[in-house]
């Protein structure tokens, strides 16, 4: 954290660009001009240009906090845009750095934006976090999670913790010098087989900004030293019922990273602690699988062949785009099998080809022998067979 | 009568329900109940050996059940037991 000393520095002085510039800042009392000198010496670290780290950028650009580094490695997609209102329709293919740098710069050139392209991982994360007062979290998947938890807790920086699912999300403070850290709260990852797909998946798009904005205001208050922290506390953020609830949070002696018998003492191997290999792979299922590609589909097709498609996905996305298929989504599945019948040759499709190979995996085991899932869903479909096929 | 407060990463194994109310004077019982009534809630909230998971976590009000009583914590009317799994974002896994 940034200390008075660091305050009184030449540096922090302010011009009078500036001093006019956070004028409605400068007239409050729980800011003025040491609290705006505390926000010009402060050092904060954004995991990922994304959902959370759009308006957590944008509000702590403009709010003139001094040094902002932001890590990330992707590409603006158009699917992006929905809720990352950081990146503009002309930034898709753009590196989000790049883009996310030109509206920071244009909202406060008395910024100084450390852009770092990479991944981070077990190997730069300590030494990156160092050179920051605070890390805001914005990724969005387990094994970053945890690894930003394990970095802050190591080198003793706050974690200002965002989540979002849905239209639900979580916000916190962990790491502070007595507060608890994400492993208190959550000891442990979901396995990979438990983390809600494609059709459970997906996120309302004002969310990240609620979020991502609860982010922000943990972040400058901790810079200023005012307010109660959400340290010790879990903000609950219900848009659908538009509540907000807050759990108590303690310090679990017994955590692994912050307990009194510490057990991780480095940096680990986060993939694998979050069982994963290889993110983007479809998960492993039986072994002895029965594919099909898209192509062989369509000249089953073409031929007038006898194929029954299954469409496992769920009644939203069918909407979206189809090939006719009959729709039984895979929850729905066991308790209606007696709808399928067994004797003709069956092919099960969902979006990507992950929810289809369960559906296979259950009817074979229910004792059907023609049944074969679609290799890459009806995306490959879309990309290879129906090119005006929307993509989703 | 307690109830339980079900997130929506889990509604679709609990008949698409925000909560449930459980006749129970425990949390045990409280959760014994909501698995009986909701099948499918099962290998979501537990592990093989039957214990929680441990990225499920379990709230009476505003406390972790883990600094109460644990599954013995007693339950009085109107009492709200919330279930907080872990989220991570918004990102679609292929599963």
């Amino acid at each position: 954290m940034p200390t008075l000393s660091d305050v009184t520095t030449p540096e922090t002085i302010l011009s009078n660009d500036e001093i006019l510039r956070y004028s409605r800042h400068l007239i409050m009392p729980e800011v003025g001009m040491e609290g705006q000198r505390k926000l010009k010496a402060a050092k904060v670290l954004c995991i990922g240009a994304g959902g959370l780290g759009s308006p957590l950028a944008l509000y702590l650009t403009a709010a003139g906090v001094g040094t902002l580094g932001i890590v990330d490695f992707d590409v603006v997609d158009y699917t992006n845009l929905q809720r990352q209102i950081i990146h503009t329709t002309a930034d898709v293919g753009r590196k989000k750095l790049d883009s996310a740098a030109d509206k920071l710069k244009a909202i406060n050139p008395f910024l100084n934006l450390r852009t770092f392209d990479m991944k981070l991982t077990s190997a730069n994360a300590l030494d990156l976090f160092r050179e920051f007062d605070i890390v805001a979290d914005g990724t969005d998947n387990f094994p970053t999670r945890y690894l930003v938890n394990d970095a802050c807790v190591l080198t003793g920086k706050p974690n200002v913790y965002g989540s979002i699912f849905r239209f639900e999300g979580q916000a916190s403070v962990f790491a502070t010098a007595d507060g608890p850290c994400y492993r208190c709260l959550y000891p442990e990852p979901p396995p990979p087989g438990l983390v809600p797909s494609c059709a459970e998946g997906g996120v309302l798009g004002i969310l990240p900004g609620l979020i991502g904005v609860i982010q922000a205001t943990e972040t400058i208050k901790l810079i200023l030293g005012q307010g109660d922290s959400l340290a010790g506390r879990l903000l609950l953020v219900d848009a659908l019922g538009m509540k907000f609830r807050e759990l108590k949070l303690r310090k679990n002696p017994d955590c692994p990273v912050c307990g009194t018998h510490r057990t991780i003492t480095g940096l680990i191997d986060y993939d694998r602690f979050c069982g994963i290999r290889g993110q983007e792979a479809a998960p492993a299922t039986g072994g002895n699988l029965s594919e099909i590609s898209v192509e062989e589909l369509k000249k089953k097709l073409d031929n007038k062949d006898d194929i029954f498609i299954l469409d496992v996905r769920e009644p939203h996305e069918y909407q979206i785009c189809s090939l006719n298929g009959y729709l039984i989504p895979l929850g729905d599945l066991p308790k209606r099998i007696s709808e399928l019948d067994s004797s003709r040759e069956i092919v099960a499709h969902c979006k990507m080809g992950g929810r289809s190979a369960k559906a296979v995996a259950f009817l074979q085991q229910s004792g059907f022998t023609k049944v074969h899932n679609l290799t890459g869903g009806i995306t490959a479909w879309a990309e290879r067979i129906d090119t005006k096929m929307p993509k989703y | 009568m307690p109830q339980i407060q079900i997130p929506s990463p889990l509604r679709q194994y609990a008949g698409k329900q925000a909560s449930v109310n459980v006749p129970a004077k425990t949390v045990g019982e409280a959760l014994v109940s909501l698995v009986s009534q909701h099948p499918e809630l099962k290998r979501h909230l537990y592990n093989d050996d039957g214990k929680l998971r441990a990225f499920v976590n379990v709230y009476v009000n505003d406390e972790d059940m883990r600094y109460l009583q644990k599954e013995a914590t007693a339950l009085k009317d109107g009492d709200t037991i919330s279930i907080v799994p872990s989220i991570a974002g918004g990102r679609c896994a292929a599963i």
